[in-house]
């Protein structure tokens, strides 16, 4: 065993340790973050400052009786919910989260903090989170509820409509950058406009940042485009008839989804690990503050905006998002020809 | 071992025999119409073997035409699908028999 | 040894798919068969493609037969019984000899086609070098030498869609559920 593969398979279970408890930290957020936008104390009793809640919260979940509907399509029933979990796990595979480093020279050269390094590496996230989706729809037709029904069909439709704005917002970004490399891409970021901007394509691409923003909400179901999993109506949607560690399963999936596209994001949009005041081989905490402000942003806009109605989801993403991400492309594009690749 | 063309060759082969069989045997219009999907990645998988053993990009781009094309046979293919089902509250294409003698 | 793998999954979906009788689980093994073929794809140096293979295909069209097999929710192909009901038993056994005579017709097809390839296998030989990987190669002949047939892809995606609305629209005024003809 070379130190090389040592570190990559350290790296990987790291990586993987680190999306679990991500999650776990977000379900203490959203609940803390919930409480301060109503003005409640949120949880208190577990823990100190009810640190421990996430902890109970599995806890609670794990001693919880497996249910399973009699009529339910028992392989596909227990077959959803670890496609939703993988598919959110492997996606992250190929999301750099650090500049290169040897660790502390123990590594003859040095390696990139990421799971896997591709150079299609965006077009790979691409592929998988479109795989999140069965996940969900075969969810909702092997419980044989038509809750659940319902609440897989519109998630299918709303992921798939979605999903071209949010290509087409990556793809203004790609067309700039000149490479589908998400390391190349965040490097193309360091250094700063006129001595003060940060050189993130932000900045360039304010339209593209937006639209990714607003799909990347559609594409996680999250609050306001939370109809899969609409209370009101559905009562929870694709996931009503799940029970314990298999509904843990699909929560997990939701909250690492979160993560993936606000990392995505990051490193897109926000210059990854690149930021002032700290050296190159710490940047992993740039990449960290970055991910979890977009995160704040995400639980902020959940607990603030009201559910919008189906029809006016579908109308906004096909009548509205879709032209503005073609023609921020085409603006892009004739500017990069304009002006050439910077 | 390494795989060579002609193993490329003969797997799409079987990929294709495979499809056939289905479009054949199969009286289930979904099936048949998933068939036909596995019938044209079996063309595919030639494509881009012929395309790696010339050293040529024209294998990889033919290939995506073919994928536009089954995108758009499977949405015209299954709005069809939808429009008989309405009528005859049945997938089975010997049910739909009324224009034939 | 990963041709092998990736073939063997390949081949075994692709004949579970045509054997399944739910079709819910044939577009499931489907996607599983176009999983293993993109693995062949990045075999043959061509990871634009799979990945291409597993957006346009598992990620797009896949779903949409997934969503016509929930929305018809039929799931299970007519039974011999069926047919029966519907045809009337000599029409039944003359379809199920098409049958019989559809799976040997595929049979010898494979078998005809396997020799024809394996006759004078000695031609093709291993790869050789110099392959085509780059997506911006494939970018630069798809716009350029490829131009006109690119465009041609689009009026047909547009005819597509424009004849899939259609035909899968309800008629205006019609009472929204199933009907049956009068006949």
């Amino acid at each position: 065993m070379t130190p090389l593969l040592v570190a990559q398979i350290g790296l990987t279970l790291f990586v993987f340790v680190m999306l679990l408890n991500s999650a776990a930290v977000m379900v203490y957020v959203e609940r803390k973050v919930a409480a301060m936008l109503q003005q409640r104390v949120g949880p208190y009793l577990v823990g100190p400052k009810g640190l421990l809640q996430p902890l109970a919260d599995i806890i609670k979940l794990m001693f919880k009786e497996e249910l399973r509907p009699r009529a339910a399509d028992p392989l596909l029933f227990a077959l959803a919910p670890i496609i939703s979990a993988t598919a959110a796990f492997a996606a992250f595979a190929v999301v750099p989260f650090g500049a290169s480093t040897t660790f502390f020279g123990l590594l003859r050269e040095p390696m990139r903090l990421q799971v896997a390094d591709v150079n299609v590496a965006i077009l790979v996230i691409f592929a998988i989170s479109s795989m999140s989706v069965y996940g969900i729809v075969l969810a909702g037709w092997s419980s044989n509820s038509k809750y659940s029904l319902i609440g897989g069909l519109r998630s299918s439709a709303q992921m798939i409509s979605y999903e071209l704005s949010y290509a087409l917002a990556l793809a203004s970004v790609l067309v700039i950058a000149n490479s589908l490399s998400l390391s190349d891409i965040v490097n193309r970021q360091s250094g700063t406009w006129l001595g003060f901007l940060p050189r993130w394509f932000l900045f360039v691409q304010p339209l593209g940042f937006f639209i990714y923003m607003i799909a990347g909400i559609a594409e996680t179901n999250r609050a306001p485009f939370d109809f899969p999993e609409a209370e009101q109506e559905l009562v929870a949607g694709y996931h009503t008839e799940y029970s314990s560690m298999s509904f843990a399963m699909f929560f997990l999936a939701e909250y690492i989804n979160m993560v993936t596209v606000s990392a995505v994001a990051t490193d897109l949009f926000l210059g990854g690990w690149h930021g002032p005041f700290l050296p190159e081989s710490l940047g992993w905490i740039w990449f960290l503050i970055k991910v979890a402000a977009i995160l704040f942003f995400y639980v902020w806009m959940r607990w603030t905006l009201p559910r919008y109605r189906y029809d006016q989801l579908m109308r906004f993403g096909w009548k509205i998002l879709l032209p503005l991400a073609v023609v921020n492309l085409l603006v892009t594009a004739a500017g990069v020809l304009y002006f050439g690749v910077q | 071992m390494t795989p060579t063309l002609n193993d490329y060759l003969v797997l799409s082969a079987i990929l294709f025999a495979i499809g056939t069989a289905g479009v054949f045997v199969r009286r289930n219009l979904i099936t048949i119409l998933l068939s036909i999907e596995i019938m044209l990645n079996a063309v595919n998988l030639t494509f881009i073997a012929f395309g790696r053993a010339l050293g040529a990009v024209d294998g990889q781009i033919i290939v995506f035409f073919v994928m536009t094309v089954a995108a758009a046979e499977a949405a015209v293919g299954l709005a069809i699908v939808i429009g008989l089902f309405r009528h005859r509250e049945s997938l089975n294409p010997d049910s739909f028999s009324t224009l034939k003698w | 040894m990963l041709f092998y793998l990736f073939g063997a999954v390949a081949i075994v979906a692709s004949l579970l798919v045509i054997a399944q009788r739910n079709p819910v689980y044939s577009v499931l093994l489907l996607i599983a068969s176009f999983g293993a073929l993109s693995g062949l794809y990045v075999l043959l140096d061509a990871p634009f493609v799979a990945v291409i293979q597993i957006i346009v295909y598992a990620g797009a069209i896949m779903v949409l037969f997934l969503f016509v097999v929930m929305l018809l929710n039929a799931p299970h192909e007519d039974t011999e019984q069926d047919l029966l009901r519907i045809a009337g038993g000599r029409r039944s056994v003359a379809a199920g000899r098409v049958r019989v005579l559809g799976g040997v017709l595929a049979a010898a097809l494979v078998v005809e086609l396997v020799w024809a390839l394996t006759k004078n296998g000695g031609e093709s030989g291993v790869f050789a070098g110099g392959a085509v990987s780059s997506v911006r190669t494939i970018g630069r002949s798809l716009f350029t030498d490829y131009a006109f047939p690119f465009e041609v892809t689009s009026v047909l995606i547009l005819v597509a869609m424009v004849g899939a609305v259609v035909l899968a629209r309800r008629e205006p005024g019609t009472r929204p559920g199933r009907s049956r003809p009068s006949s």
